[in-house]
């Protein structure tokens, strides 16, 4: 299809104004007379609250108040379940959501205890001495594998353990498939949890102007209208007395889409009660459990071979990681279960999980939102089964492909949007192709390993293939209007954590009015603006507010042929739209620009035909009926030094499909994004908790992330199977590049350091850990490895 | 409470005045005194470089300087990096980084610009390693690096042209 705009590299409309410093971010509201607010946190991850003393703090000067759970009276309540389960037969839910603040307990360390609210941020945090937290200290249940033991802890009352949900999926009959087994592998996999860490902190500023009866937010929320339309629930408030405003965010990735955070809810309604605009700005030590986080999953899982290679069934038995509560219902492990399947035809399938209540922070998705365990799991299952029957990597792997016959392909079991899982449109052979071909890896395996072998080099190979689920509905909507300017103003409700809303849907409206890009003025994330939609998640935005752009801009472009076409009294189909000019396709010298255009659809005086709608303006929403499946390929060329078990990629490849490209520049900048923050994942970061819950690694010197050293420059290439969901025929991309890279690390390294014939089931890996890894192999030959090398 | 110090900084060119508390953060004072907001704070521990300015012309971490000690000093942050005389046109710095697609949700990037700045003088035909050292003391958790690596290599021959 000949397009102008769409699939084109264009420059981003947002740039200049963060190159500058100019753009908005929530912690850049200053508002006369603001206050400010610090948190007392639990420093306990389990503890009986006896006693909040804060006398002494609201006494200190400066302070302006202290709030504790039972300062906010009825307005204390616990927060509401973001997704319900989805309806699967025989699921087990215990709904325990978070709360405002901290009453009689402590569930995990940071929980917020008191706020304390002060003329200036650093006298809120010099009284948080000066508030006396009572406790009686409880053990706490940190090991998920112990979470469930008869003698454990228990964290919520009115519970008989801590278990938060029980869900079984399946699919034919996974026993069946025994007689016909000739390979079956069992083996026991770990991912240990990690923190989005988005370069900005979250924050709440909030203002109730009482003359007007307004309240304004600024949240840094990947929803800002499901945030209003709770607020104003929670505040007893009409929707249209509060506007929420997500600006500019830095940097999302999911844990900004809690809903409700304790500050979300408290901030605002403090500045009520004080009637005074109000900030609350977390600080990074507070992000590393204020915030939520991911991962933590421990499976048993099983996959039945034929000889061949084919795989007949899969069976997956595993705990999942909750933490203190679970707002966000089964969407994380439920992505685990269903993305498990990847790009496969698996014939039968059982699974079943365990999601389990710890003193940990509270575990909603981010990037990849449990589709990289998954994917960690099949993965894994795939290498061993390929060195087991003796098959290559990749060759196990195009076996087992759904091939493009398949599609729409059903699994047979509940996504994560309550829809079955029917993997839209596919075609992954080519992918597999093309990244073979671009890692060079018959090449490597067949000369430049055992090249590199001989000069004492341990360079391994990996390739893992994956699907990512995504642009699931509800809806979105859109607004378009051309301005008496000539300029489009389009407005929608998804916000923008950096991934180029501004530009990417400016293009599909440019597309079909046939303006320039830097024309279009994109609103997105103000309630006031547009205030009907649900939010920025699961790789989305492209496709459903993308394609609400489209249907608005459609009808904005029908309205503008209509109107040109009564003007000039020529039909339609011979009206040229372009350069923001409509014109007779044979008389280009009456051009009519848009601007006039807009003007007369929208006349001072005089009479319009009855039923006329004025100006050149259209809403369109687009909900699309279930989500599309991206897929892709990712390849490695790595090298270990087994001295000191550092890691170096060599080379990083991507071929990715996630249909139609609306802008290929962004789009592989959210591959390599999602790349190293996958890497961070396979390789530098890991929460670390103590025993007693605490959490020992919380800060950024201590929790690696990785740098402009770690990560290397990934080569890309598209193959584009187009959606047939959705008339745009895109899918979404933002998690890919996170999601395969675990499983990839872990390949590479076994065949990195082939000597020493590892299993590796577990991520995040580490130098120190590998080194373990190596030693419990070899326990005495890596002593003499080590000393040759140093030779 | 904490005592008050005269200080008095020149930033962006402009000097500014002020009566501040000693235990008042740099980054602090020009985000939230001076409301130049574009210096951004990721850690406050040092670590992101994220409030990177520039102080007489050198890189520093606002986050772990005091106002104080920027007393009768020079500062320059990103709202002071488009040369006037240029009305207020994009340093090529900037322009690169737009053009190679070096940021996403914006929020490192004038860290990385500051940081970048005396290097790019000091370093005006810097190799990827160079560069990727250089670069090495800033997270960004959105771009993977790889653009930013590209801008620099853009500014860089740019600049070369026009000097
Ligand atoms: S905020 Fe100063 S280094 Fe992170
Ligand atoms: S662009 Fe978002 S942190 Fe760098």
């Amino acid at each position: 299809m000949e397009t102008t705009y769409i699939g084109k590299p264009v420059l981003r409309n947002e740039d200049e104004r963060l190159l500058t410093g100019q753009a908005l971010f929530t912690d850049d509201v200053h508002l006369p007379g603001m206050l400010h607010v610090a948190f007392v946190r639990g420093e306990y991850a389990h503890a009986r609250i006896l006693k909040v003393d804060a006398s002494a703090a609201r006494r200190r000067p400066g302070v302006i108040a202290v709030f504790t759970a039972e300062d906010l009276g009825s307005y204390w309540k616990p927060g509401p379940l973001l997704v319900p389960p989805p309806p699967i037969e025989r699921l087990v839910f215990n709904q325990r959501t978070q709360v405002p603040l901290a009453k009689d307990k402590l569930r995990h360390y940071g929980e917020a205890v008191a706020a304390i609210v002060a003329e200036s941020r650093y006298l809120a945090e010099d009284a948080i001495a000066d508030v006396i937290v009572e406790v009686e200290p409880l053990d706490a249940v940190v090991d998920l594998e112990k979470a469930l033991d008869p003698g454990a802890p228990l964290i919520h009352e009115g519970l008989n353990s801590n278990l938060a949900a029980h869900v079984i999926q399946e699919k034919g009959d996974y026993h069946s498939v025994f007689p016909g087994a000739d390979v079956v592998i069992k083996k026991r996999l770990l991912y240990d949890r990690g923190t989005a860490a988005a370069m900005e902190n979250r924050g709440v500023v909030a203002q109730w102007d009482a003359a007007s009866q307004q309240l304004t937010v600024w949240d840094t929320t990947q929803a800002p209208i499901p945030i209003r339309n709770g607020l104003a629930r929670m505040l007893g408030l009409s929707e249209s007395q509060v506007r929420v405003v997500a600006p500019f965010i830095g940097g999302g990735f999911g844990p900004k889409i809690m809903m409700f955070y304790p500050e979300e809810v408290l901030i605002p309604w403090i500045a009520m009660q004080l009637k005074r605009p109000v900030k609350w700005i977390e600080d990074r030590w507070e992000n590393f459990f204020a915030t939520t986080q991911e991962r933590g999953q421990v499976h048993e899982a099983e996959i039945a071979l034929s000889a061949d290679g084919r795989i007949l069934g899969v069976k997956d038995v595993f705990l999942h990681d909750t933490g203190a509560y679970d707002p966000y219902g089964l969407t994380v492990p439920i992505n685990s279960q269903c993305t498990l399947l990847g790009p496969y035809s698996v014939p039968n399938y059982y699974s079943e999980f365990k999601a389990v209540f710890t003193n940990k922070p509270i575990v909603t998705p981010y990037r990849g939102a449990g589709r990289q365990h998954g994917v960690f799991v099949m993965e894994r299952l795939l290498d061993f089964a390929a060195k087991e029957l003796n098959i290559d990597r990749a060759e196990i792997r195009r076996k087992n492909y759904l091939s493009p016959e398949d599609f729409p392909h059903n699994h047979q079991i509940i996504y994560q949007d309550f829809a079955p899982l029917v993997y839209d449109s596919g075609n992954y052979s080519p992918a597999l192709d093309k990244a073979l071909e671009m890692i060079g890896y018959e090449k490597f395996i067949r000369e430049e390993q055992p090249r590199l072998r001989v000069e004492g080099k341990h360079a391994g190979i990996g390739i893992v293939s994956y699907v990512e689920g995504t642009g699931i509905g509800p809806y979105e909507g859109a607004r378009v209007t051309v301005e008496a300017s000539g300029k489009v103003c389009l407005a929608t409700g998804v916000g923008t954590q950096g991934q180029g809303h501004f530009t990417a849907f400016a293009q599909v409206v440019a597309e079909q009015l046939g303006v320039d890009v830097k024309d279009i003025r994109v609103v997105t994330g103000d309630t006031r603006e547009f205030n009907w939609g649900t939010g920025t998640f699961a790789s989305r935005g492209a496709v459903v507010a993308g394609n609400a752009c489209h249907a608005a801009a459609r009808m904005v472009r029908g309205k503008i042929l209509r109107l040109a076409g009564e003007i000039f009294q020529t039909p339609e189909e011979d009206l040229i739209l372009e350069g923001g000019r409509v014109y007779p396709r044979n008389a280009p010298q009456k051009a009519l620009s848009l601007g006039e255009l807009a003007a007369r659809a929208n006349p001072l005086r005089g009479a319009v035909k009855p039923g006329t709608e004025p100006g050149l303006e259209a809403t369109a929403y687009f909900g699309p009926e279930r989500g599309c499946t991206a897929s892709g390929v990712h390849a490695l060329i790595l090298e270990v030094d087994p001295l000191t078990m550092m890691v170096e990629i060599q080379r990083y490849v991507v071929v990715h499909d996630c249909g139609r490209v609306i802008n290929p520049m962004i789009l592989e900048g959210q591959i390599h994004g999602g790349v190293a923050q996958g890497i961070g994942n396979a390789f530098y970061e890991q929460l670390v908790f103590a025993p007693n819950g605490q959490l020992l690694n919380a800060s950024f010197m201590d929790y690696l992330l990785p740098t402009a050293s770690e990560v290397p420059n990934v080569e890309n290439a598209h193959v584009e199977t187009p959606s047939p969901l959705n008339p745009l025929g895109v899918k979404g991309a933002g998690e890919a590049g996170a999601i395969p890279t675990g499983a990839l690390f872990a390949q590479a390294i076994e065949d990195a350091l082939r000597e020493y014939d590892l299993e590796i089931c577990e991520i995040p890996l580490s130098p120190n850990r590998l080194f373990e890894l190596v030693k419990e192999r070899v326990p005495q030959n890596i002593e003499v490895t080590l000393a040759t090398n140093e030779h | 409470m904490a005592e008050r110090i005269q200080i008095s900084v020149r930033v962006n060119h402009t000097l500014f005045e002020r009566e501040v508390e000693s235990q008042l953060l740099l980054s602090d004072f020009l985000r939230h005194e001076l409301e130049l907001t574009g210096t951004h704070v990721g850690c406050e521990h040092g670590v992101c470089g994220a409030c990177t300015v520039l102080l007489n012309g050198e890189a520093v971490r606002s986050c772990l300087m005091l106002a104080v000690q920027a007393d009768g000093q020079e500062i320059t942050t990103v709202e002071g990096m488009a040369s006037p005389a240029l009305a207020g046109a994009l340093h090529p710095l900037q322009a690169a980084f737009k053009e190679a697609h070096g940021l996403q949700c914006g929020f490192c990037t004038p860290g990385f610009l500051m940081t970048l700045i005396p290097f790019l003088k000091n370093h005006p035909d810097p190799t990827e390693a160079e560069i990727r050292q250089a670069l090495s003391g800033n997270i960004c958790r959105c771009t993977g690096y790889q653009n930013i690596v590209k801008a620099v290599q853009l500014a860089a021959k740019r600049m070369a042209q026009s000097a």
